[in-house]
Parts: structure tokens; sequence; C-alpha cells
């Protein structure tokens, strides 16, 4: 529950208001505390990206607003498309789903009963009888209930009937990653468990920008897709970010500064961190980095990483899942590039 | 906790969204004194002041709806469908046919023409009186024991066979294992090995379905085995809470492999879940065709004009072993196994049935029992003829376009061939 508190603690400001004005009596007993440095949050210092003028209007949005908004645009778009999962009714714990039951009827924004298995599966059928599905999982350490279902099911559906069935229209979203309290359950990122089966898409956003444009293409897309929220940035993060809909290609890597000695590639939260880490290796070492932000993580964009790997980069980081670390490592060998992984070869 | 306790807090200033439980619309002010009734928002029931359990066969056995005797008489006239004995006949050629196939691909499999197969022995009433029931729109999730249905829909007996070769004929490319059929035109989705999985997908298309308002329902095919899954579980509740315009179908055919039904569950069968999940149930004999007809034809027809789930448990008893990689007299006495062939099965049934209205005689089974032969032996020769698919297609329909990754591999393979296409019998494959 700690990571959902963080999240309806902001969101719900006035709900929390009220439970802490009821411990009041017993609070008021505790000596205050010294001034004592925050210890229950990640370090990372969100870089935004300027504001697009491509295309059209734009609005101060932090990240789960511009899932709202891509949500919104989705149904809006797309009178098949329907949003299911736990607590999605009322606005979602993340409140990425807040006023679009209102706005378009509880047979499209609905909760269903609490079973992850249940849910995918369901959002499967969905899409084959041909609606769309937007499938949310509370968080993404309780997707492996639905394992089966993403796995067996999901990615092999057009596979095994030879494309007579197929439930491409499938998209299933969740909140990842750390935020800091979250400890062991709240915190973990499974992508590498699934980055491994052929059929799915995977994608992970590091902003508000590229989430909007991110989830609407995954939304779009004919494959299933795995979208994974970094929800420490669901407030952290804000960005000038476009009201109306707009696509960022999926498979695609983006460059984020180029550079002549090491390259660095990550995805969601991460990304803050190299571009931090380029800067500071700029101006205390004297070394140019290269930044890629991977964004899809199945199929991933082999091309662009592994441009820059030939261009002649002398180092090489990945930072992140080990399964793309040995792929890229098979890819440098000719190379002769130095490889280093920044996590821990077992935490996939 | 503290996340808790503001979600509570919320939660009570959020306006009241009427649910579906009695007892959360009950306000306060129709209960003068409070304690007289429960307000938990889980339950509506009054309370009790006596210890007691409850017993979980409060019926002593839910009854098996039955239409026919075993004789093929008619039990009770008001319960007889009156069906025209064009459609008579209709279900008794499915149901032979469907006996004529199981046989020469079961025998075919022993012979090693293919790699495996599964027999409907026994079952075939249940396929067949349920798919006429249906609206041929009707969207069908199968588990792997239902050949009948697709074949009362009209599948070609070419495709069958065309599917077990895993030739080029094969709709589904080659592969899947024996017995995986799939039909879009026919509205059958093409079935998936790992049990139960289809439970709730079918239940999320029968939702998909109730948005379009297209009349029509979802029948959902399962094995009282793989009600024991963790899916069915999430199928049952999804439709229930859903309203979904679905029918359960289970096959309870006394086994899920070598396990006999007194080892899957310990309450009364699959229908005695109904209840518990909310859910209009019925239990029928699924070697009475009509019984099983009945039963689908009033669930379907009030699932799609009330929105919510039936389920109906057709008994019956799987007279083949479980597949041809199976050995029942393992785990069964033949003599079991003779009672149900030769005393009750759904085909000798309905037989009794057609002879007793003087619709059929053994002349005409004669007939029909050679050119069915006839017509599956000519299918099962084509197909045996006919090359597999082209290697190439391993890589395709992955994902809706192929990604370069998969291109390379694609091209690897092809240049592998060219120079090692000696090592490999390319000779059964399409060029
Ligand atoms: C998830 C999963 N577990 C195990 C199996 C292996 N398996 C195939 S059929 C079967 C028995 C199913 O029994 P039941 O549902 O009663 O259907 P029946 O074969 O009797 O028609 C088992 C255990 C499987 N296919 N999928
Ligand atoms: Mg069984």
């Amino acid at each position: 529950m700690a990571a959902a508190g963080l999240a309806l603690r902001g969101a719900l400001a006035s709900g929390a208001a009220v439970a802490v004005r009821r411990r009041g009596g017993l609070w008021s007993c505790l000596s205050p505390l010294p001034a004592a440095p925050r210890r229950s949050a990640a370090h990372f210092a969100f870089q935004p990206d300027p504001a697009p003028s491509a295309y059209g209007q734009t609005q101060k949005m932090n990240l789960f607003q511009s899932i709202t908004s891509a949500l919104d645009n989705a149904l809006a778009k797309d009178p098949t498309a329907v949003i299911f999962g736990e607590d999605v009714a009322f606005g979602g714990v993340f409140r990425c789903t807040v006023g679009l039951r209102d706005k378009y009827g509880k047979d499209r924004v609905f909760n269903t009963p609490l079973c992850e298995q249940g849910i995918v599966g369901f959002g499967i059928g969905v899409a084959v009888a041909g609606a769309t599905a937007i499938a949310e999982i509370q968080f993404a350490d309780y997707i492996f209930p639905a394992f089966d279902q993403i796995v067996n099911e999901a990615a092999k559906y057009r596979y095994r009937s030879g494309d007579l069935f197929n439930c491409g229209n499938l998209t299933i979203r969740a909140p990842w990653g750390c935020v800091g309290h979250g400890a062991l359950y709240h915190s973990q990122s499974p992508e590498a468990f699934f980055a491994h089966c052929p059929g799915i898409k995977i994608v992970i956003p590091r902003s508000p920008l590229q989430a909007k444009g991110l989830l609407l293409s995954c939304i779009e897309d004919k494959n299933p897709c795995i979208f994974f929220e970094p929800k420490i940035l669901y407030r952290a993060a804000v960005e000038q970010v476009p009201v109306e809909p707009y696509n960022i290609p999926l498979s695609q890597a983006e460059v984020l500064q180029t550079g002549s000695d090491v390259t660095l590639v990550a995805w969601g939260t991460q990304v803050h961190v190299i571009k931090e880490v380029a800067a500071m290796a700029q101006e205390k070492l004297g070394v140019s980095c290269e930044v890629i932000d991977l964004r899809t993580i199945l199929p991933w964009d082999t091309e662009t990483v592994c441009k820059v790997l030939l261009n002649g980069s002398t180092a090489f980081c990945c930072v992140g899942h080990s399964s793309q670390f040995r792929i890229i490592s098979k890819l440098a060998e000719g190379t002769l590039c130095p490889l280093i992984q920044v996590t821990d070869e077992y935490v996939e | 906790m503290a996340a808790m306790a503001a979600l509570r807090a919320l939660r009570w200033r959020l306006p009241r969204t009427p649910g579906p439980g009695p007892a959360r619309r009950l306000s306060t002010a129709e209960f003068p004194s409070p304690e007289e009734k429960p307000q938990f928002p889980g339950a509506s029931a009054d309370f009790a002041d006596r210890l007691e359990f409850i017993q979980p066969n409060v019926i002593s056995g839910i009854p098996v709806y039955r239409v026919m005797d075993r004789q093929g008489h008619i039990v009770s006239p008001a319960e007889d469908p009156q069906l025209p004995k064009e459609l008579v006949l209709k279900l008794y050629k499915t149901m032979t046919l469907l006996n004529t196939m199981d046989r020469i691909l079961y025998e075919s499999q022993r012979q090693g023409r293919i790699s495996f197969y599964m027999t409907n022995y026994g079952e075939e009433g249940t396929h067949v009186g349920s798919a006429a029931a249906l609206d041929d729109t009707d969207l069908v999730f199968g588990q792997y024991r239902e050949a009948g249905v697709l074949m009362y829909r009209g599948y070609p007996l070419d495709l069958f066979m065309a599917q077990c070769y895993g030739n080029t004929s094969d709709p589904g490319k080659g592969r899947q294992m024996p017995v995986h059929y799939g039909c879009r035109d026919r509205h059958f989705v093409t079935i998936s090995s790992p049990l139960a999985t289809q439970i709730p997908q079918a239940v999320g298309a029968a939702y998909a379905i109730k948005r379009a308002d297209a009349n029509r329902a979802v029948i959902c095919y399962f094995g009282e085995g793989a009600a024991s899954e963790g899916d069915a579980h999430a199928g049952f509740n999804f439709a229930a809470t859903l309203e979904c315009p679905i029918v359960f179908f289970c096959r309870n055919n006394g086994y899920a492999i070598s396990t006999p039904t007194s080892e899957q569950y310990r309450g009364d069968g699959i229908a005695a879940r109904g209840p518990g999940y909310g859910l209009m149930s019925i239990r029928v004999d699924g070697n009475d065709v009509f019984a099983v007809y009945n039963a689908t034809k009033e669930a379907r027809r009030r699932a799609v004009a009330e929105n919510q789930p039936f389920l109906i448990e057709a008994m019956t008893y799987r007279i083949g072993h479980h597949s041809t990689s199976d050995d029942s007299s393992a785990y069964r006495s033949v003599d079991e196994v003779n009672y149900w062939d030769k005393q009750d099965h759904p085909i000798s049934r309905l037989r009794h049935y057609m002879l007793n209205r003087g619709w059929w005689d053994e002349e005409q089974e004669k007939g029909w029992r050679k050119s069915s032969r006839k017509m599956v032996m000519e299918a099962f020769e084509e197909a045996e003829r006919k090359p597999k698919p082209n290697p190439q297609l391993l890589f395709s329909d992955v994902y809706r376009e192929m990604p370069p990754h998969l291109r390379r591999q694609r091209a690897a393979l092809e240049r592998h061939l060219q120079h090692y296409g000696e090592h490999y019998p390319l000779e059964h494959f399409e060029k």
C-alpha cells in the first residue's frame, strides 16, 4: 500500500488531511522531529523537453495527466475502446483515469474484480472480438498472475491461428519502477521477464510528452502492447504536452545527445540519470557521451543503438536489465568496445 | 496505513454509486432498528443467533435434466423440442461423421501418419446438441474436444485433415498440434493448448459483443478438469459482475487425463459453483442431445435478452483415451468404459429415437456408414498428399508486420538452407 499511498496523498490531499486530523491527538504527544533529510525518495532530476510546436496547443501536464489525456483522446476517437481494471472507475489509485467514466460512460470505463489473469484474459477477448481493450494492472509488481495470459495467449494469438484471430487491439498499462518507499512489492521493473517473448511490444516512456505519444501508438498498434509507466514521474515530471492526439513511433530509440567517447543507453526514469551523468562526465572528466533513450524494449531499435556502436564509441554503458545488455554485448564484440552494465546481472 | 486511512476517508466523501447488492442500497431510514438487519456492504442476509456451519451439500445433488431416456423415448412430452426430421437427421449425421473421422484419424496416428490425436467418443451429443441451439454467428471459444461444434457449422473434412496433417491447406499454417482447429468464417476461435485460458477471453469477447449490440452470444466450452484453473474462476466472476451474454458449457466427462472427478473437486460438480458466482446454472444429461439442445437454446436466448451469463454442466463420459499419448486402462476398468459405450451412448440414443419415429432404418444406417467413411477416407488421402507449409512461414504472424530482427532471421534461415538444405527433409515442404 505504501506506494499507492504516495500517489494518493497528493491526489487526495483533502482525504489524507481528514485522516491526519483524526490522528492529531496521538501525533501531538510525540516530540517534533529534528530537521532531517527526506530519506524515502529516490534521487534523480527530471529534465523536461521543450514544448513541441508540431501538434497544436499544449498544456502543462504531469505524467498521470498526460496518460489521462491520451486515454481521453483514445476513447473519443474509437467508440469501441474500453478501459478496465482494478479501481479504474473512480479514477484509479494513481489518478490516470480521472473523469473518464463520467465523460464516456460506465460501460467504457469500469472496474473489474480483483484478478489480474482475469483482466488480461478479458482484455484479450475484447480485442479478439474486434474492439479496443485498454487494461490496467494496478502495479507492475502484480502483473505475474497474468503472465500466462500475456506470454502464452496474447503474444501467440496471431501466430498460432495463422492470422485468423489476433488480439492486436490490446494494450496493458501498469505503473512501474520504484518511487523510493515502495520496498519489495511496489517498486519492481519486470520488463525483462517479458522482453524474451516474441509477439508482444513493451514500451516505457521517460516523460509526460513521450508517454502520451507512445501510449497512443500502443493503443493504435495492431499488436498487443505492454506500456509501463514510471510511477515516480506521475507527479514529479511536468512538461508542456499537446492536448490533441499525436503519435511517437514504436521500436525507435531516441538519441538525446550525441557524443564521441561513451554511449549511454537507458529507458524510463533512468534516462534522466544518464543525462545527468553525461553532463557530469563532460564537466569533470571531459568525456563526451552519447545518450540514448531506448523507449521500446521489444522489439527494440537495434539499428540506432548499433549505429552508434559502429561509429566508434570507446565504451558503452547500459543502465537497465541484463537482457538488452547481453544482446548489445554480442553486437559490440567486433568493435572491441568495452561494455559496462549498471545493474545486477541477476536483477532482471 | 496512512494511505489506507486516506482511502477510507475518501470513500465516504465520494458520491455513493448504487451497487448491485441490495444490502448496499438500504439506508438506515428503512430500518427503524439497524440491529435487526446486517448492514455489511458485502452481503445481504439476516443475522443468525445459532452457531451453524453451512453444509457443502445443502441440496442432495443437482438433478440432471433430460428429455429422452436411454431407449430414445421422450420422458416428458412438454420438454420435447419437436425438432423437424431434417434437423434431427443433421444432428445424427454430424455425430456419426465425427465418430467416423475420429476412428480414422486415431488409427492414422497409430500408424504414424499424424503426430497426435484426441477423439470425441461419447461426447458427440454435447457438441452437436449445443451447436444446433446456437446462431451460426455466435462466437465459439473451445477447449479441444469440441470438433463436433465446428463440424456442425459445416467445416469441411479436408480442412480438419489439413490441420491434423499441418499441410499447406491448414489455415493455421501448420503451427499447432493436431485438433487445434480455428475458423474465422465460422466464428470458431482457434484452439489453444493452455487449459482454461479461453474462459476469461470468452467473457471479454462477450462484453465487446454486448456493446456492439449485435444480438450475438458467446459460448465457451471447457472440461471439468479445466474448471479447476484460476482462469475459470476469473471468467465466471467477470462474466457475472460485468453482465456478459455468454454460455459457459462444461463437458463433465468424468476425467481430466487420469484424474477422476472425485480428485478434481469436492463440491457438487461444476453447476454447484453457479450460485457462488451469481450465475444461472443447470446440469444436463450430455448424452441426451435434446436436453443439451433445450438447455443451450434457453440459456443462449436469455443470455442475449438479459445480458447475463449461464452455466451448463453437461454430464457425459470420455469413452476414448484422453489422447493418443494416453492409455486409460492404467486408471479405469474396461467394464466401466463398456457400460458407457454399450448402454448409454449419445449416438445410439438418438438412433433409437429416429428408429422409433420411423425416420431411419438399418438400410439407411448401413448406407450412411459406408458413404461417410468414404468421404473421410477421400479427405484423408488428399491431406496426406499435400506438402507441409514453406519453412519461411515460421517467421510471419509473430507481429502484424515483420520486424527487422525477424526479417534477418528469416534471411539467415534461407541462406542456411541454401548451403545445408541437403541435411533437411525439404522435399516434404512447400517451396
Ligand atoms: C495449463 C495446462 N495444464 C496442463 C495441461 C495438460 N493437460 C492437457 S488436457 C488435460 C486434462 C484436461 O481435462 P478436462 O478439462 O476435464 O478435459 P477433457 O480432456 O476431459 O476433455 C491436461 C492436464 C494443459 N494443457 N494446460
Ligand atoms: Mg474431463
